[in-house]
């Protein structure tokens, strides 16, 4: 009797879902799995991205004269759940290759699967390092600039002032943990004489940021390190701009000149605050990155985020690799990536590392100042990740032989 | 000592909201005896609803009026959902309700994502309240302060409508004895709506007054259940001072924690539950609950048998077609089969201990993750064999159960599943934060099974072996001596003691049994996704299994097993629509309507119902 149930339920979702499997096969089908539901406020512009870039693909003719399409699919942020997605979107439904995911954990369990497994996977979203560092493989290829670049960056910038003494809070987790190992250690490379003061650890999306500012204010830093973001962001900038922690102290923020974060915080934006982030709204008329804008703004009718940059490059890297390859199957799709060059995005030449299959997005670096009662980036630059990379010798010796 | 103070009054401030939010909780459970997961959704609603009245109304009054008005609206929202959702199912198996409120909490999650947008927003300023005042030279928030102070007005408000009104007098005997008040002509239905609108109201305030610290986002219902159900169960569930107590030595706690242990801030509030649970079983102001006062509600249950010729005979049909099924189907539908075998095992070994043992755990997810962990830091760091980290999840899953039973097997009812969800969270910090051993949340990857087994067909087989095989062992248990005596120890400790059986032993070995099965279950699906991660040992977990076992049925042989293929299926389904979420909400709720004893249980008597129907007529 149990097994009775179960088998009926069983060979009744077979029979509901077997149709699917038997359309058209006269499109070119990417897997994307994401977190759209756990993670709305990132995986909706993401999405849109990806769809801007599909619509002017398909209106070009497609790639290998089919039309690309992505099938979408939500994990609800666990691992497991997308690992089973991603075994169905290449068995069953025909896809050729996965992308997907902004939870470095989700990316990291889809990235070790598509090695098991022998398919191609693109973290479009996922910060970790370690994706293609201490964990990397040849069927994983990483679009955005990784935690330890960005991290970077910020220390270049703290090197240049005086501050001697840091404080740092980040979300309690592998990410919170990893920015601030890779500020410190490009810190002190560039300025050995720097101390860290304090170290403060809120729970992720749980922060108590009374107690944080006044355990920071405590330490009496020169210069504080922020990698807290979304709500925690909101909380701290609120209680720490309230009882003036910020005063008088250079702050470093990753990510926090995103609009994903800095846009929630209206006039409470933090000014004087050096960040990464994504300066939309005042590209030059004429640049490649205006013109992006200019056409997300008329397909969806919203600014866009970082998410969407990352999005529309997602389709691009991908419609440029399956040309490149003239073919589908993953040996020939992983081969057209290692060192794919896309000449016209965007931010210029998309070039993806065969050293590490990480790809040369930089990020966007500027001061948070206020306009018309908002927070925008200003003196902002684009960096490329080249300078800020460990050597070849470093990363080849991180990488797991192949 | 200034910035002690300054540290203090932080601690205060937090506990303010803390305390409104966990006080409605402890109102419901102590008169509806409803473990409400879904109050954090109040609170969410609370905040959002609360931002959207404040830019509708302006200036002072209207701050103050939009924070009144949002506990209306939100307590309306409860008594509806009391009505529609809860006023069904009281007479169902105790804790069933649970299973509801689960749906309540993705119906609302949906809805809100539909109404407000997916983007956080930040709460407004409260008017004249910007900036900070100095107290011994320390910057202290305004809007802090007048927290503090308003704290003490609801205590007092609550207490008074407590202890010295007629409604007062009647919820505090709906705590003590419901049937009894019923008994007395009191319409408890009116009084059970009540007390959920008030309760409700009371998250909704408490989601509004936090506004000017924080805002409103789509994870926040989640963020706060964990820490109320902590201050609630501290303070002793369906004690008010108590909650209150608890409240402030939380927050307070917290933030020295903050300051001196910056790292502890996952853990500190489980690791201080589980000291006060072990030294003080019902929390700091909590009753003892005696056993049976709340009874199982409902129809006695008819002992469990095994099944006759004709139930063995088609489970033995039904095996064989699992064992032919690659020959007719494709690869992901093996794959699929091998989630629900894994989930099943994982349900059944909850099943076991809930079921049969009478004990609810809510952090069953520790022995599933920590097998599964077991296995994987074997794999990882020392390059062991697959065949041989197999078997030592099974064996590391049920020893760390024999240690965490050990220290929850002396508690009972809500106390002892409160502890168990201390101990998980325990294993789960550690699982996350001890970075050199596991990685953190970057997981363990890279677990794959030996090449004999790396096709997935090998791999069902595998599956099928060891998870029907420890499915099919839990069964022979439950009919064994050893199954009985557990069955003797839940329905009637005291008899059952009288006739030599040792019951908290019987409970805590069959506790440690549960963890080895669910260790087993963890160390087959570890192996299926080739990495492990901390999820696995989240309160979410141990959540869905507590799901499908109610949604199968508790009463039941079969309910965790049937649970767990329904909701892997119906999931599996849904999650390719938008709306899912709303979806499967709406589903758990109208399962649980439509089936109060669970799907088997319901099939079960309604069977039973048609056959003496039959009967009769041939008489």
């Amino acid at each position: 009797m149990t097994f009775t149930r179960r088998t009926l339920l069983a060979a009744a979702a077979a029979l509901t879902m077997a149709p699917v499997a038997a359309l058209a096969q006269d499109t070119i089908k990417i897997g994307e799995i994401n977190h759209y539901k756990r993670m709305a406020a990132f995986a909706e512009p993401y999405k849109k991205g990806i769809e801007l870039a599909l619509t002017e693909i398909n209106d070009a003719g497609g790639v290998l004269g089919k039309p690309l399409e992505f099938i979408f699919r939500d994990d609800q942020g666990d691992p497991a759940e997308a690992v089973k997605i991603a075994e169905e979107l290449m068995t069953r439904d025909g896809a050729v290759m996965l992308t997907g995911s902004i939870l470095s954990h989700v990316g990291l369990a889809l990235s070790s699967f598509a090695a098991e497994k022998g398919y191609l996977y693109l973290a479009s979203e996922p910060l970790a390092d370690s994706l293609v560092w201490s964990s990397g493989n040849p069927n994983t290829f990483r679009l955005r600039a990784s935690t330890w670049i960005q991290a970077a960056m910020l220390a270049e910038e703290a090197a240049k002032t005086d501050a001697i003494k840091y404080a740092t809070i980040a979300p309690n987790y592998a990410y919170g943990q990893d920015a601030v190992a890779a500020f410190k250690e490009n810190l002190k490379r560039l300025k050995p004489e720097v101390e860290f003061v304090a170290e403060q650890w809120p729970a992720l999306f749980n922060i108590d940021a009374g107690a944080e500012v006044q355990a920071i204010e405590r330490s009496k830093p020169d210069a504080i390190y922020n990698v807290t973001f979304g709500t925690d962001l909101a909380k701290l900038v609120r209680e720490g701009g309230d009882r003036g922690l910020f005063e008088g102290r250079s702050v470093y923020g990753l990510l926090s000149g995103e609009p994903e974060y800095l846009e929630p915080l209206g006039d409470e934006a933090p000014e004087g605050w050096f960040v990464t982030g994504y300066p939309w709204y005042s590209f030059d008329e004429g640049t490649p990155e205006k013109a992006f804008v200019d056409d997300y703004i008329a397909a969806t009718g919203e600014t866009p985020k970082i998410g969407s940059l990352v999005g529309y490059l997602t389709g691009v890297s991908i419609a440029a690799a399956i040309e490149k390859a003239g073919a589908t199957d993953t040996a020939s799709l992983i081969a057209a990536f290692e060192g794919l060059e896309i000449s016209d995005t965007p931010i210029g030449t998309l070039m993806y590392r065969k050293i590490d299959n990480q790809s040369n997005m930089g990020a966007y670096v500027g001061t948070i100042a206020l306009e018309d009662g908002k927070g925008v980036m200003v003196d902002w630059t684009y960096k490329s990740p080249d300078g800020y990379m460990p050597s070849d010798e470093e990363v080849s010796a991180m990488r797991p032989a192949e | 000592m200034a910035f002690f103070f300054a540290q203090f009054l932080t601690g205060l401030a937090n506990a303010s909201s803390l305390f409104l939010v966990a006080s409605g909780l402890s109102l419901i459970f102590g008169v509806t005896r409803i473990v409400n997961f879904a109050h954090g959704s109040f609170y969410m609603l609370g905040a959002f609803v609360g931002i959207t009245l404040m830019n509708v109304l302006p200036g002072t009054v209207g701050f103050w009026g939009a924070i009144l008005l949002t506990g209306l609206a939100v307590g309306a929202i409860g008594a509806f959902v009391e009505m529609v959702v809860l006023r069904p199912i009281y007479r169902a198996p105790e804790l069933f309700q649970l299973v509801a409120t689960f749906g309540v909490i993705l119906v609302i999650q949906d809805l809100a994502l539909m109404i407000w947008g997916a983007q956080d927003r930040m709460g407004p300023r409260a008017p004249g309240l910007r900036g900070v005042w100095r107290i011994f030279g320390e910057p202290v928030p305004k809007y802090d302060l007048v927290m503090i102070a308003i704290t003490p007005f609801i205590l007092f408000a609550l207490w008074y409508l407590i202890t010295k009104t007629r409604v007062g007098v009647l919820v505090r005997a709906a705590t003590q004895d419901r049937e009894m008040v019923g008994a007395l002509g009191v319409n408890q239905a009116w009084l059970f709506t009540g007390v959920f609108a008030l309760g409700s109201a009371l998250a909704g305030w408490g989601g509004a007054l936090q506004l000017p610290k924080g805002g409103a986002d789509l994870l926040m219902d989640f963020n706060i259940i964990g820490s109320v159900f902590v201050v609630v169960v501290i303070g002793g569930m369906g004690s008010l001072p108590g909650a209150f107590i608890a409240a402030v030595l939380i927050s307070v706690l917290n933030v020295f924690g903050v300051t001196y242990l910056p790292q502890s801030t996952l853990v500190l509030m489980f690791v201080v539950m589980a000291v006060v649970l072990i030294i003080r079983p019902y929390g700091l102001l909590g009753r003892e609950e005696v056993a049976g006062e709340h009874g199982q509600v409902g129809a006695p249950e008819t002992p469990i048998r095994p099944y006759g010729r004709l139930g063995q005979t088609l489970v033995g049909v039904l095996l064989l077609a699992l064992v032919a099924l690659p020959l007719v189907v494709d690869q992901f539908m093996l794959i699929l089969l091998i989630d629900m075998v894994v989930f099943a095992l994982f349900a059944a070994s909850l099943h076991f201990i809930l079921g049969t043992g009478g004990l609810v755990s809510f952090g069953h997810a520790a022995f599933f993750g920590g097998g599964a962990y077991a296995a994987a830091l074997l794999v990882y760091h020392l390059n062991t064999p697959m065949e041989i980290a197999f078997l030592f999840a099974p064996f590391a899953a049920g020893l760390l159960a024999l240690g965490i039973g050990w220290f929850c097997i002396r508690l009972s009812g809500v106390y002892f599943a409160m502890l168990t969800l201390a101990f998980s969270q325990l294993v789960w910090s550690m699982a996350y934060q001890w970075r050199g051993l596991t990685r953190g949340d970057d997981g363990l990857v890279n677990i794959w099974p030996s090449s004999w087994l790396s096709d997935t067909i090998p791999f069902y087989y595998f599956t099928l072996a060891f998870g029907i095989g420890g499915i099919l062992v839990l069964r022979h248990i439950i009919h064994a001596p050893f199954g009985y005596a557990l069955r003797a120890g839940r329905d009637s400790p005291r008899q059952a003691e009288a006739m030599g059986i040792h019951v908290k032993r019987i409970q805590h070995t069959a506790f440690g049994l549960a963890g080895l099965m669910a260790g087993l279950a963890g160390g087959i699906f570890v192996f299926s996704k080739g990495s492990v991660f901390p999820t696995e040992l989240e309160i979410g977990a141990s959540f869905d299994a507590l799901i499908v076992v109610f949604l199968g049925g508790v009463k039941t042989l079969a309910g965790g097993v049937v649970g767990a293929g329904f909701l892997t299926v119906i999931e599996d389904w849904l999650t390719r629509l938008e709306y899912w979420r709303l979806l499967l909400g709406l589903v758990i709720i109208a399962v649980v309507i439509i089936a109060p004893e669970g799907i088997v249980g319901t099939l079960r008597s309604r069977w039973a119902k048609l056959r003496g129907h039959n009967e009769e007529v041939v008489k």
